[in-house]
């Protein structure tokens, strides 16, 4: 066993865990945050997106062990007082979700897309920035019009970037 | 229309848990004391088990237990069936092979499943599999679709020589042989529909309960359709009698047909816990989901189409090989028979058909139902015959297609489906405005400046949808009807719960259900829910495939909402003091004709059920109502798409440049969703051209076990699209909704490849078109042209 401990969702958490413990099953299993999602086993489908200190990271990728003292924040933690994040009800505005498996970590590679590549985003940079994360049920039309809208949102939003 | 009634793009309820995080998928399920299942997979393709020794892996930390096929045998733990008897043309039914849940004595695919390691963590159970002993008798296996019939060949199965399952026939071989002799010209094509691997993106699961005290068990699973799930495993694999086992499917990560039928997993599990008396969890791996999850299409076709000399189409004729597998699936038998032959004649009035399919075993995963099951090899074959055609004669593709479109409904083709309504010439005619077909030449110029070539293709799909009248396929060999059920319970102050024997797994059923509801009994959509996926709740349905949930599923809905109407008005005469017969109910509120007394639905529910103004004797208190439809026709969706692109000859690259495409899905609930729909089996279709292909080498090992080497498509593979659809209502539900799930997939793969080839000046180019393959045809192209 070994302690892990780090901020999830502005909250201190700290375990005893098996050492091979991933990030994403720490994140389920231990804090049962299961909005978070395992969609494979070769870090391609990026359903398991999540930011640790800012940055989105794929949390099927890292181990739980490794993120001593980090800030992690999942889907759960992006809606403040009630009202969804920008892009959260972007994609709802846009029909950019099916069956929702997805769609976690959609929007948080598509809000770390906006971080990194600012809030007028063409459509080629998003398909291109969305690489890493598959949807199967979308085609992606809706998910480009979601981001596109959500982006531009984000810069319109009175308060701080999201949840970071 | 409001702003939530039928036609309205109403933004969807289920979204708000599925953004924040809040879904209720079955890997989210925890029980209390739950232990963990991983299962020991074959890695040979075909092979004895000659020994398996567990008692090291026993001994490992948190082992609660291990099972395999001898102890699932010693139970007396039926096998996995197909629900679909096929004969042959001889008469003698299909040769189903055994299909146990855990391999009895060989193991036929990689992925077979050997045993179950039941341990505290998952873990724990891995690393006890490791220590499990397993003595395989390595044999020879058959991975090849054409030529697992051939003599000589391994033979998967005792009951099925040759491994052949059954060979099908259906239409005229006396008629259309004479009209392909008197020919001015014939189209042959040889192709091959590519084995796909469905991938939806949450990977099956299943948690399975048993409780001791009522000697009842709950089965958690990712089904698109629970009491079938329940049916089987109670009536056909003896595991609880229905009543006391309970199915829940959640919220379900994406089916696509994958998630239809019943597996081994869940199966194991729900017996292994009441065995061991604890909870059973198993949540499968994206390798698993590769190797195990039922695969798609894999036929190998021989086609012909023969035309007079005024380019009208007077027969098409097919062979095709499909292969199911190692062993049969829920509904394998059906896929390249009823949901395939039946759809050859597409959009043309064709009057000679003859299809002859021979069903093989091979030792790869079990084939089954995929998005479009059967329809997308019949468009292909229908479609690509067409084109190849048009160009071979001349004509332009649109064209030679008008001359031969089904103009007049009802139209009986020569296998069995009777088209009830269509406008085949309005959706093209749509189609070629919205995708500027008169620029197209323009275009090519454009990219041949470029050192492009452009290609247009088009594809005329139809299919057979809203699965299915019970008597015409009980007929065809079905095990069950194919009806759908709907129960509405008003509640005492007038909200309303919908229970729908279909299930949503990315359909949006709570809104367009709702949207429904809203609209016949004007109340506010907040106030109505739709619950689905729970045996316990829920009224017996079939569940979510075929594009049947609106057809046939809101159909059932709609009766019950006509015997709610029709009660309600009865209760309302009781309480306004006239005759039934003077009740209007608009707009939410029952009124007594020419006077201003009224009632509004919420106020008469309550009046329902607290029964003061009338006698329980004569009318029985409460609102609540229920209703069971069994369409009388499949639904005939269809339309027009048209695929421009370009190819890079340099590279073998397409890159998509527009696609357009005009459906005809009747009458539509939600555009919104309806449009998502078409976009998603788009993908799905040009995933197919393009980028996926399940490859098996010569000794059966999958070399397509994960993203990194199956391609699916991501963001920056596809383009956006033109949707848009015409209305001809369906003639046979009450709502005149034809269905839209399936369109994309089915529509896609010959439009892709009607564009390459063109592009390439009609060099043939198979499926996917990856740019390796694109390239080598541009090369022959160029080589051809010289000569």
């Amino acid at each position: 066993m070994v302690h892990v401990s780090m901020a999830v969702n502005g909250r201190a958490q700290s375990a005893d865990v098996d050492p091979r413990t991933l990030l994403v099953q720490f994140l389920r299993e231990n804090l049962r945050l299961t909005g978070t999602h395992v969609g494979c086993d070769t870090s391609q489908c990026g359903a398991c997106v999540v930011h640790v200190d800012g940055r989105a990271i794929k949390s099927c990728t890292v181990l739980a062990a490794s993120l001593e003292g980090a800030q992690v924040t999942t889907i759960e933690g992006l809606a403040q007082g009630g009202k969804l994040h920008p892009m959260q009800q972007a994609f709802q505005d846009n029909h950019g979700l099916q069956c929702g498996f997805c769609t976690p970590g959609m929007i948080m590679a598509s809000i770390d897309l906006v971080n990194r590549e600012g809030p007028n985003l063409d459509e080629a940079t998003i398909r291109h920035g969305l690489e890493g994360n598959i949807c199967r049920c979308t085609g992606y039309h809706n998910i480009v019009k979601a981001v596109a809208q959500g982006a531009r949102e984000m810069a319109g939003a009175a308060t701080p970037k999201a949840a970071e | 229309m409001s702003a939530t009634g039928i036609g309205a793009s109403v933004k969807r309820t289920e979204d708000i848990r599925f953004v924040t995080g809040k879904g209720h998928y079955v890997d989210d399920v925890n029980r209390p004391g739950q232990a963990y299942a991983y299962f020991l997979r074959s890695p040979h393709a075909h092979a004895t088990i000659d020994k398996l020794d567990a008692s090291a892996a026993l001994k490992s930390p948190g082992v609660a237990a291990i099972f395999t096929g001898d102890d699932i045998a010693a139970d007396k733990v039926g096998g996995l069936i197909c629900g679909w008897m096929i004969h042959s043309t001889d008469g003698s039914p299909m040769k189903a092979g055994a299909h146990p849940v855990l391999a009895q004595g060989k193991v036929r695919y990689v992925g077979d499943h050997v045993a179950v390691v039941i341990a505290d963590t998952l873990a724990q159970a891995r690393d006890a599999a490791e220590k499990i002993e397993v003595h395989y008798g390595e044999l020879p296996a058959v991975v090849d679709t054409a030529k697992a019939a051939n003599p000589g060949e391994p033979q998967l199965h005792d009951v099925a020589p040759n491994n052949t399952i059954y060979n099908w026939r259906l239409g005229d071989k006396a008629t259309t042989d004479a009209a392909f002799a008197a020919a001015a010209h014939v189209t042959k094509l040889d192709f091959i529909n590519n084995r796909l691997i469905p991938n939806p993106m949450e990977p099956r699961a299943a948690v399975a309960e048993y409780d001791s005290g009522t000697d009842s068990l709950t089965l958690y699973t990712t089904s698109q359709n629970p009491h079938v799930t329940r049916l089987v495993l109670s009536a056909f694999i003896g595991l609880a009698p229905e009543h006391r086992l309970r199915v829940i499917a959640p919220d379900v990560g994406g089916g696509f047909g994958s998630k239809i039928f019943i597996y081994p997993e869940e199966t194991v599990c729900l017996w292994a816990a009441r065995k061991i008396d604890r909870p059973v969890k198993w949540t499968g791996e994206r390798t698993e989901a590769f190797l195990c999850d039922a695969h798609g299409r894999d036929h190998v076709t021989h086609a012909e189409l023969a035309l007079d000399a005024n380019g009208k189409i007077t027969g098409l004729r097919a062979r095709t090989i499909a292969n199911l597998g190692a062993y049969m699936s829920t509904f394998s038998s059906s896929v390249p028979t009823y949901l395939y032959a039946t759809l050859l004649s597409g959009q043309y009035d064709i009057p000679n058909i003859d299809c002859e399919v021979d069903a093989v075993y091979t030792n790869t995963a079990p084939v089954d139902a995929y998005r479009g099951a059967g329809r997308p090899e019949a468009c292909f074959v229908v479609e690509r015959l067409v084109e190849v055609a048009a160009r071979e004669t001349g004509r332009d593709p649109g064209e030679f297609r008008r001359i031969n479109f089904i103009t007049s409904f009802p139209h009986q083709t020569p296998v069995i489906m009777t088209y009830d309504a269509g406008n085949f010439a309005g959706a093209l005619d749509k189609a070629l405005a919205l995708a500027d077909y008169k620029g197209i030449a323009q275009r090519k110029a454009a990219s041949a400046a470029n050192g492009k070539l452009r290609g247009v293709g088009f594809s005329a799909y139809i299919e057979a949808c809203g699965i299915a009248p019970s008597q015409a396929v009980g007929s065809l060999g079905a095990g069950v009807g194919l009806w759908e059920s709907a129960e509405v319970r008003v509640n005492p102050v007038g909200t309303v719960e919908i229970l729908t024997g279909t299930h949503s797994h990315g359909q949006g059923h709570e809104t367009t259900f709702a949207q429904l509801v809203s609209s016949r009994l004007g109340i506010p959509m907040e106030n109505v829910s739709v619950i689905h996926g729970d045996t316990d709740k829920v009224q017996f349905g079939m569940g979510t495939y075929g594009s049947r949930s609106g057809a046939v599923g809101m159909s059932a809905l709609s009766k019950a909402l006509d015997k709610i109407e029709t009660k309600a008005k009865k209760v309302a005469g009781h309480v306004l003091e006239a005759a039934e017969g003077d009740i209007e109910f608009k707009d939410g509120k029952f009124t007594v004709k020419g006077t201003d007394k009224s009632i509004d639905f919420g106020s008469l529910a309550l009046q329902a059920y607290i029964a003061h103004k009338f006698s329980g004797q004569e009318l029985e208190p409460g609102l609540k109502e229920g209703a069971f439809w069994d369409p009388t026709n499949f639904t005939f969706p269809a339309g027009v798409h048209i695929c421009e692109l370009e190819v890079d000859p340099q590279t073998g690259v397409v890159t998509i440049d527009r696609w357009t495409a005009v459906d005809d899905f009747g009458k539509l609930i939600n555009p919104m969703i309806v449009e998502g729909q078409v976009h998603g089996g788009i993908a799905q279709g040009v995933g197919q051209a393009l980028l996926e292909g399940a490859h098996y080498d010569g000794d059966g090992q999958l070399l397509t076990a994960s993203f990194m080497d199956y391609c699916m498509p991501r963001a920056d593979d596809l383009p956006s699209y033109k949707v848009d659809t015409i209305e001809t209502p369906c003639p046979s539900n009450p709502l005149g909704i034809k269905g839209c799930g399936e369109a994309g997939a089915i529509a896609a793969p010959p439009a892709v490849i009607n564009a390459i080839t063109d592009a390439l000046g009609h060099e043939d180019v198979a499926m996917p078109a990856t740019p390796q393959a694109v390239w080598r045809a541009a090369q022959k192209a160029v080589k051809r042209a010289a000569e």
